[in-house]
């Protein structure tokens, strides 16, 4: 379904992550935070650019593998992204949801 | 003469032995299977023995019975695979040549991965049900408790058999039930998934069942460490959760092997093409079941299915063809859902289980995503294909080794 955010439309799924990561800008981010009840902070974007960048390289994201990525610990991933951080970050940064699970 | 080596003698292995031991010619290719065990486990059968349905001779036969002559058994712990140099060394030091390896090594349980775990209640009040160990050691607690608090908790994804745990928590219910202890027991499901399980529909079909049998479920839970001294568990987040008695499936990893060889990611699982299951760092090197990293679910169903693309693909690989990129990561999973009823699912990378009949569309006569008798009847009777059919790599009729969509429901 298309949404419109932050001035911009994007394609949405059911659960409300982003369809197409070309249309996430950082605006669209900042707004998508808003609807997570999280404003972000600098430390936020540092994890945010890793998750996406991790998302380009074809690399399956999990919490075990963030927080031993150097970037986050696991500690304050949690305390950036409360309650489900993984579900929440990858929403703001436009990537696809984990499918950490078969 | 060339030489073929299998590493690991559990479900996945056992099945190609048999299988390229009828494909391969016996004047070209010796074929070679090593595992340091001597007994094969039953592993579907660890879910029954802690509620004493299946006792510890159902699920125990020995390795050697089903290798079929003609492929040697090599009892012996391996040290590395050198793959550069094409030889898996032995922990003897004893080096072995291959012209073709598959590692059919599996996953185990790796409790240390989380702190406290394996700490002072381990055992007592804090127990696997992935291991036989583990499996009869709950067994033996759970003929004399008493009751209170039982947490059914899934440390991390991916795991042996996802469902399993599910499994476990249903027949929990109906084992307290027949005790006429149920009003005793507190049940909650703890899960790092946002629901049940992995796929929607399943998902919804399955809490649907927890919510009617009075089980509690505590979704995206991140478990951060176990606390022995006060019995509860904390999650990354600060959440608490207290019990009285934990079952736990702990993270799952690949062998240790991977690790010593550089050929595994960071849970030790071989990195490997989805759709021909050879290895993406050496040609001659395929890889079966649970060791692997495809994104399919770690069960022996799905190694059946896989050990039949497999194999032509070896035959390929031999003669110089191209591979089939033919697996599509199916998988059928009997689901007990206690009381002697069992749902079945049937799914592979891109299709989700839905409702529908199974194995022959429009008629069944299993049903799928529904409980009923006949599917508790057909995962008893999986006990027995599976030492008489699977490991000896018969194509079980009717089934074929991608999915179906005939029969199945999809919006």
């Amino acid at each position: 379904m298309e949404k419109m955010i932050a001035g911009t439309t994007v394609t949405v799924n059911e659960e409300g992550y982003l369809t197409n990561f070309a249309q996430w800008n950082k605006a669209v981010g900042e707004e998508l935070a808003k609807e997570a009840n999280l404003s972000l902070t600098p430390r936020h974007w540092e994890v945010l650019t890793y998750l996406q960048n991790e998302f380009k390289n074809d690399v399956a994201l999990s919490i075990r593998r963030v927080g031993k990525s150097g970037v986050v610990d696991i500690k304050e991933f949690y305390a950036l992204f409360p309650n489900a951080p993984l579900k929440t970050a990858t929403k703001i940064a436009g990537i696809p949801k984990p499918a950490s699970c078969i | 003469m060339k030489r073929l080596i299998i590493l690991g003698a559990g479900t996945a292995g056992t099945m190609m032995a048999n299988h390229l031991q009828h494909e391969l010619d016996s004047n070209e290719w010796e074929i070679q299977i090593i595992d340091e065990r001597v007994e094969h486990h039953y592993q579907p059968g660890y879910l029954f023995l802690p509620f004493d349905i299946y006792q510890p001779e159902d699920i125990i036969k020995s390795i050697a019975e089903f290798i079929p002559k003609g492929v040697q058994l090599l009892t012996a712990g391996i040290q590395q695979i050198d793959a550069p140099n094409n030889q898996v060394v032995l922990k003897s030091g004893e080096a072995l040549h291959y012209d073709l390896l598959i590692i059919a090594t599996g996953a185990k349980i790796a409790p240390e991965e989380v702190e406290g775990m394996k700490g002072a209640e381990w055992h007592k009040s804090v127990f696997d049900f992935y291991t036989f160990e583990g499996a009869l050691a709950l067994r033996n607690k759970l003929r004399e408790w008493e009751g209170g608090r039982l947490l059914v908790h899934i440390t991390e994804m991916p795991i042996k058999c996802p469902v399993a745990p599910l499994e476990f928590t249903f027949l929990a219910d109906s084992f307290f039930k027949h005790k006429k202890m149920r009003d005793k027991v507190e049940i909650t499901y703890v899960t790092p998934l946002s629901g049940a399980f992995t796929k929607p529909k399943a998902t919804e079909a399955l809490e649907h069942l927890l919510h009617e049998k009075g089980i509690s479920i505590e979704s995206d839970f991140a478990i951060a460490e176990v606390n022995n001294e006060e019995k509860k568990i904390i999650d990354y987040g600060g959440r608490e959760i207290p019990f009285d008695l934990l079952v736990t499936v702990p993270t799952n990893k690949g062998d240790e092997l991977m690790a010593r060889s550089g050929l595994g990611d960071d849970l030790n699982y071989v990195p490997t093409n989805k759709a021909t299951l050879q290895s993406l760092q050496y040609t001659n090197i395929f890889v079966l079941g649970d060791a692997s990293n495809i994104p399919a679910s770690k069960a022996g169903s799905v190694a059946h299915f896989e050990a039949e693309i497999l194999t032509e693909n070896i035959l390929r690989f031999i003669k110089g063809e191209p591979l089939k990129e033919e697996f599509d990561g199916h998988a059928n999973c009997f689901i007990e859902t206690g009381n002697g009823k069992a749902l079945l699912i049937d799914f592979n990378y891109t299709h989700e289980p839905v409702e529908g009949s199974f194995p022959f569309p429009g008629v069944g006569p299993l049903r799928l995503l529904k409980e009923s008798r006949i599917n508790h009847m057909g995962k008893l009777a999986f006990r027995w294909i599976y030492w008489n059919m699977l490991l000896k790599g018969t194509h079980i009729p009717f089934v074929s080794a991608t999915m179906q969509e005939a029969g199945k429901k999809f919006d």
